[in-house]
């Protein structure tokens, strides 16, 4: 937890509302959020719950209905295209399938060249870029030399998901989403990215916002956690308190519909 | 040893042969026994073997993938040399199932459920009537706990986890001897997953089929599951126990390696470090000559690249293939968590 508590992110009255009429869905209903600088947040919520629709409204990607969206504590303007891109430098995102994350039609250099020429690094020597991608490579353990003039598809799940953290690492963004990061690879790989996430905020200090269906996940990982459920945020606090100490119906059943190891395992709750 | 055998398999070996002539042995001497009423399942990381040791435990061959060597026999019978044809016929579903992961996907949108399975049960036994055939459907269906609704609707109507369920039922309906299943959950969320496992252990109690093989890279929900776990690397066992014993206390450091990396929402977890294994599978096309695992291997010796390693029998039927002993292998692991509980006291 970091020791003064400055707003990074926060949102008021946030609502999102897909079609009218009949068919109105209310994928996002008036959700309150702080997240302070530095912390490591989970929202938790079975699909269908509005986790994704409401990180596209972080991300700038849809605009919400209602409600506002605040950034370091003043309200967020991405009303052009320009501010929009001013404010993906300090927000960026990891997507659950890393195959759809790619243009494939870049090779590999390409991704990582526009990283460091969105950090304002166009006009550096080529030897310095080199030896920035190289770093960033090194970073998530994969090997520049062997990455350059490859195409993305070339790459397996795993390392394209690697390949994702390694520009994360070049943009040092202040604000990493990652949605789903690991629900596609198996569970001896998600410890390695998992890993990576941990290194990467240790070193940037950055705040890392965890949108998952993996309970276990968000408890191991996060500092606070937000369960939402049709839209609306239910339950939050420490992964002490809302995992081991749940007080919402819907929480204790997301727990307990997860095997475990060490307790019993209820089968008859379904 | 009082429970009839109902599938054995010795020193399975299959191939893959790629578009270039080359020969990939994806499964490489597998050898496992299945007790009736007992469940088995297989671990490992993604490219190791797991879904294609699956398929060919089936029998039925298609390219690019071979049969080598090896007997599978189930329940008595030895169907590893059995034509192609007769296989299908005889074997596939009467005696021997398989739910793949997509498992929904079989199903057919143009056709209401009950014809799909009228069409499975027909293939088999083409003297029964529809009307046995409904009957034995509506029966199965009450006792695993599916409405019997679902048999007059189309798929499109059907969630996911219900579509998964109902083709299970009907993977089941002709009472198979093995019941393979690869991955039946992954696809599914959490609430959808735990009812199909319900459903899995209940075909074994209800005994609509004599025994299980349930693959999947979870260990938590293979630890619920299975009364024994075999873990795969590489397209060799390398490790098999008991769930308790394969969980808890793993011989293999690669074992050792996958019960490090398990996340469960419990007490205690945060204070786990999670390991993860660095590296790779190596590539099958030319494998390495020694331990399979020995680049990857946190105590790898020289030795250990030298020659293949057998599969070492420690009773009980435990077995795990490495060069080093129980007793040292052990030694490691009790130092190591000395080391990490110092670690984290001092910080």
């Amino acid at each position: 937890m970091p020791d003064e508590k400055n707003l990074c992110l926060s949102g008021s009255g946030l609502t999102k509302v897909f079609g009218f009429g009949r068919q109105k869905c209310v994928a996002v209903d008036h959700v309150d959020f702080n997240f302070y600088e530095g912390e490591i947040v989970s929202i938790v919520g079975e699909s269908g719950s509005g986790k994704t629709t409401l990180a596209k409204i972080l991300l700038g990607l849809i605009n919400p209905t209602e409600g506002e969206v605040y950034f370091q504590g003043t309200k967020r303007d991405i009303g052009t295209q320009k501010k929009k891109k001013e404010y993906w430098k300090s927000i960026q995102a990891i997507f659950q399938d890393p195959f759809s994350s790619y243009n494939i039609f870049n090779k590999i250099d390409a991704v990582l060249l526009d990283c460091i020429h969105m950090r304002g690094g166009r006009r550096l020597p080529r030897a310095e870029k080199v030896a920035l991608m190289t770093e960033a490579c090194s970073f998530v353990n994969l090997k520049f030399e062997e990455l350059t003039n490859k195409y993305p598809f070339e790459l397996s799940g795993g390392q394209m998901q690697r390949l994702m953290i390694a520009r994360i690492f070049l943009l040092r963004p202040q604000i990493l989403l990652a949605d789903e990061p690991t629900s596609m690879i198996d569970a001896c790989s998600r410890s390695t990215i998992l890993g990576m996430l941990m290194n990467l905020h240790f070193e940037t200090g950055m705040t890392l916002i965890f949108i998952t269906h993996d309970i276990g996940l968000a408890y191991y990982v996060s500092d606070t956690i937000y369960i939402m459920e049709h839209g609306k945020f239910i339950e939050s606090g420490t992964p002490d308190e809302v995992i081991l100490h749940p007080k919402e119906a819907y929480t204790r059943r997301l727990i307990n519909d997860v095997p475990k190891i060490h307790e019993e395992w209820d089968l008859s709750t379904v | 040893m009082s429970n009839p055998v109902m599938l054995e398999v010795k020193g399975l070996t299959t191939k893959y042969i790629t578009r270039f002539r080359e020969d990939v042995y994806a499964v490489d001497h597998v050898s496992l026994k299945v007790e009736e009423g007992k469940s088995l399942g297989i671990a490992g990381e993604s490219g190791c073997g797991k879904s294609t040791l699956a398929l060919s435990l089936m029998g039925y061959y298609f390219p690019p993938l071979h049969y080598t060597s090896g007997e599978i026999i189930i329940d008595g019978r030895n169907i590893s040399r059995m034509d192609p044809d007769d296989i299908r016929r005889d074997i596939l579903g009467t005696e021997i199932s398989y739910i793949p992961q997509s498992a929904m996907n079989a199903l057919n949108p143009t056709q209401k459920i009950i014809s799909f399975i009228e069409d499975v049960v027909q293939a088999h036994e083409p003297s029964r009537t529809k009307k046995d055939i409904h009957d034995l459907a509506r029966k199965s269906f009450e006792v695993l706990g599916l409405p019997a609704e679902v048999l007059q609707k189309y798929p499109v109507e059907l969630s996911g986890g219900m579509k998964q369920r109902t083709v299970i039922a009907t993977s089941v309906i002709l009472s198979p001897k093995v019941l393979i299943a690869d991955e039946p959950s992954s696809a599914l969320d959490v609430t959808s997953q735990k009812m199909v496992i319900k459903m899995l252990k209940n075909l074994l109690e209800h005994g609509f089929t004599k025994s299980m093989i349930f693959i999947t890279h979870e260990l938590p929900l293979l630890y619920n599951v299975t009364d024994d776990i075999m873990v795969m690397y590489a397209g060799q066992i390398v490790e098999k126990g008991t769930a308790q014993e394969a969980v808890f206390d793993p011989l293999h450091p690669y074992s050792k390696g996958l019960m490090g990396s398990i996340i469960v929402p419990e007490y205690g977890l945060r204070d786990v470090e999670l390991t993860a294994i660095p590296g790779v599978p190596p590539n099958l096309k030319n494998p390495p000559a020694g331990c399979r695992f020995a680049e990857r291997c946190k105590y790898v010796r020289a030795e250990c690249e030298a020659n293949p390693v057998p599969l070492h029998d420690v009773g009980g039927g435990r077995a795990y293939r490495c060069i080093l002993s129980e007793r040292e292998l052990r030694d490691f692991y009790t130092r190591e968590a000395h080391m990490r509980e110092a670690h984290q006291n001092a910080g």
